[in-house]
């Protein structure tokens, strides 16, 4: 790997009202390092609106509009119309959490992206509806305890919403996570250049209070999401799919840990019998058997 | 100055945005309202206006776009009707509370269940709490104008606002009238371009807008209750600039709509119909018809719903005997919804005139003049009767 200049300014502060551990703000602030001062940032009702501080104060170095939970895509869009008819240049930013991107905010992401507005959105997944205090999301995971799974966790799987928006035919769509900033800050680079159409990344950020976990195991759980193959890192640019980081060597199942591995240091997992985590793990492997099928087609 | 054009009200408020200079356009189709989306996205086609124009997948989203583009400094511009503006619902709170001076085209049309698409004002008095400043007009040239002095009332930096211009469906909507048309480059002095107090796209001056703000006022800072009470002042203050804006347009292009209330022969009038858009200016009409039979009535177009013209209800309520209050909507439970304002404005008066509310043309049931004398003639014999009070009635219901 060759060497990656980072920059040194922040636009991300201390003393935001994040909970110690958060998945989220670690991206966040590579993100934001990423995209540099000519961006302007859209964050819907979500854990952001709150660790980003009360008014007159502000975590956030770069403009952000905060706008109501379904409509950040669309708020977007509205200020890269205004950019255009002003003859100005910035880089537009969707910060949104999973349930106001997969659930609520999916019709405006959807038309957003099918008219190929030129903006970046970027989807940090901590799988419920946290901000509000943990319940269930459409990118929840099967067996996952929330307060609106309180006893049987949930019963369905997670919705993939990067396959969502591959469908999209948009120049640009990544996953990455927390614990791998590097791969992180490469692909929201890559994203940053691809002007003139929607670009898409999804993180997964672990929540510590929300997946009960010690928070200073957020890097071990996001990495460990990675090498037992629950997440995937790729990304997809102008349709050529490609693997990423540590997911490049986990095609074969051999080479994933069990997924018990990252599922046992978590408590909303911890009722699961064995045949929830066989369940998850057949899970794992058909979502291990389309990226070989989308491997394969390069 | 400016061409007659022979338009539908449609086209209108599309050819009103286009002398505005409207910058960005966001909006998505629905029944009456969509030639207006249809007509803009054909002048900016035909490259005589020049406009972003953002085809958006819903109204919830329209006016989500319009409220990022009026946040990165651009004059922002949409129509809806109905279903489209109940849908918008949080985001007219959320543009109001940012006090973003969106103007929006609404086209006035009953809400469903059972489907339905003819006038109707329920869809937008349902909106009256959100913020937004409210003119309702009777004709395709009032559209045309208003649309313009809504955005230099909402723009003004003591208003700061949102407004919204209502109009009839299909009556107006659908309807040919002759229109003068001004140019932009004739409307430039009275409308400047907007200069927005605060800009999103300034990544110089990089802000956070709309975090969160609590109850209570902590230091020297104020909290949420005193963001919601400029509110409150700015609509206040935008009755003087809604006079204002209409009496500058008249003295430059010679035309007046009236300003928060148009009054038609009430000086010495017993009677007094109260209505909002077409319905006004038909009682224009029958106002007069009856005139010639010797009747001392008058007509009050209620012009602007938000801010209310309390004031001016008071003032007429002190001269005449019986105010009919024609609603083209009702409030489930209660009466029609502009009665219940213009009865809490005469509250504590000493004579207060008697009320007779009337509510009529539900899901566009046609209106006719003689329905409308026909409610005159129930006013003068009340009259008769010494009757006092407040009365509401469902007018030309049919079966059982």
């Amino acid at each position: 790997m060759s060497a990656q200049r980072y920059p040194l300014e922040e636009y991300f502060y201390p003393g935001n009202a994040s909970c110690p551990g958060c998945g989220a703000t670690m991206a966040l602030r590579w993100v934001l390092k990423a995209l540099g001062k000519k961006s302007i940032m859209v964050v819907p009702a979500c854990c952001t609106s709150v660790f980003m501080g009360l008014y007159p104060k502000s975590a956030i170095g770069i403009p952000v509009l905060n706008i109501a939970f379904a409509a950040a895509a669309a708020a977007a869009s509205g200020i890269v119309a205004a950019l255009k008819a002003r003859g100005k240049d910035a880089t537009v930013l969707v910060w949104a959490g999973d349930g106001g991107t997969v659930d609520i905010g999916i019709q405006a992401l959807s038309g957003a992206a099918e008219r190929q507005t030129d903006f970046i959105y970027i989807c940090y997944d901590n799988e419920a509806y946290m901000n509000t205090g943990i319940q269930r999301s459409g990118a929840t995971p099967y067996g996952a305890i929330t307060t609106t799974t309180p006893i049987l966790g949930k019963r369905e799987h997670k919705k993939n919403m990067p396959r969502i928006m591959i469908a999209h035919d948009i120049p640009y769509v990544a996953t990455a996570t927390s614990g791998y900033p590097h791969d992180l800050f490469r692909k929201v680079k890559k994203a940053k250049e691809k002007r003139g159409a929607t670009r898409y990344i999804h993180i997964l950020a672990p929540c510590p209070p929300g997946w009960r976990f010690d928070s200073k195991l957020t890097v071990k759980i996001s990495r460990l999401a990675v090498r037992t193959g629950m997440w995937v890192l790729y990304e997809v640019e102008d349709g050529k799919f490609r693997l990423t980081g540590p997911s490049k060597a986990l095609l074969d199942p051999e080479k994933r840990l069990p997924v018990e591995e990252y599922l046992k240091l978590q408590g909303r997992f911890s009722h699961l019998t064995r045949e929830d985590i066989e369940e998850i793990q057949r899970w794992v492997d058909r979502q291990w058997e389309l990226i070989s099928k989308m491997v394969s087609k390069e | 100055m400016g061409e007659v054009m022979i338009l539908t009200g449609n086209y209108s408020a599309a050819y009103a945005a286009k002398a505005a200079r409207v910058q960005v356009v966001a909006a998505y189709p629905i029944t009456p309202q969509t030639s207006i989306v249809e007509k803009i996205a054909e002048l900016i086609e035909r490259g005589e206006m020049k406009c972003e124009y953002v085809r958006v997948e819903s109204e919830h989203s329209a006016m989500a776009a319009c409220i990022g583009a009026s946040a990165a400094g651009a004059r922002a511009f949409t129509a809806t009707s109905a279903h489209g503006l109940a849908y918008m619902h949080e985001m007219l709170h959320w543009a109001a509370g940012a006090r973003l001076p969106i103007v929006m085209a609404v086209i006035n049309r009953a809400m469903g269940p059972p489907w339905n698409i003819w006038p109707d004002h329920i869809d937008s008095l349902s909106q009256r709490d959100t913020g937004w400043i409210q003119f309702y007009v009777e004709s395709n040239q009032e559209f045309f104008d208003t649309i313009i002095q809504a955005y230099r009332v909402a723009e003004d930096p003591e208003v700061r606002m949102p407004a919204m211009v209502c109009g009839d469906g299909f009556l107006l909507s659908h309807t040919y009238q002759p229109v003068h048309v001004l140019s932009e480059k004739e409307v430039e002095e009275y409308l400047p371009p907007y200069e927005p107090p605060f800009d999103i796209s300034d990544v110089d001056n990089p802000v956070t807008h709309g975090n969160i703000v609590l109850a209570e006022a902590v230091g020297t800072q104020v909290g949420y209750m005193e963001y919601r009470y400029l509110m409150q002042v700015g609509m206040l203050k935008a009755k003087d600039k809604i006079k204002k804006a209409a009496d500058d347009f008249k003295r430059m292009f010679g035309r007046y709509h009236g300003a928060l209330v148009e009054e038609y022969r009430t000086n010495d009038a017993e009677v007094v119909m109260v209505s909002m858009g077409t319905l006004a200016a038909q009682a224009k009409y029958v106002v007069d018809m009856l005139r010639e039979q010797g009747y001392q009535v008058g007509s009050v177009k209620l012009r602007v719903y938000r801010p209310f013209p309390y004031e001016d209800f008071i003032r007429i309520g002190r001269r005449v005997k019986v105010l009919v209050v024609v609603d083209r909507n009702a409030s489930y439970g209660y009466c029609g919804i502009s009665a219940a304002d213009i009865a809490a404005a005469l509250y504590g008066e000493k004579n207060p005139p008697l009320i007779m509310n009337f509510i009529v043309g539900i899901g566009g049931r046609d209106v006719t003049p003689d329905m409308q004398a026909e409610l005159f003639m129930r006013a003068f014999k009340a009259l008769e009767e010494e009757k006092e009070g407040f009365i509401c009635e469902w007018v030309g219901l049919k079966g059982d």
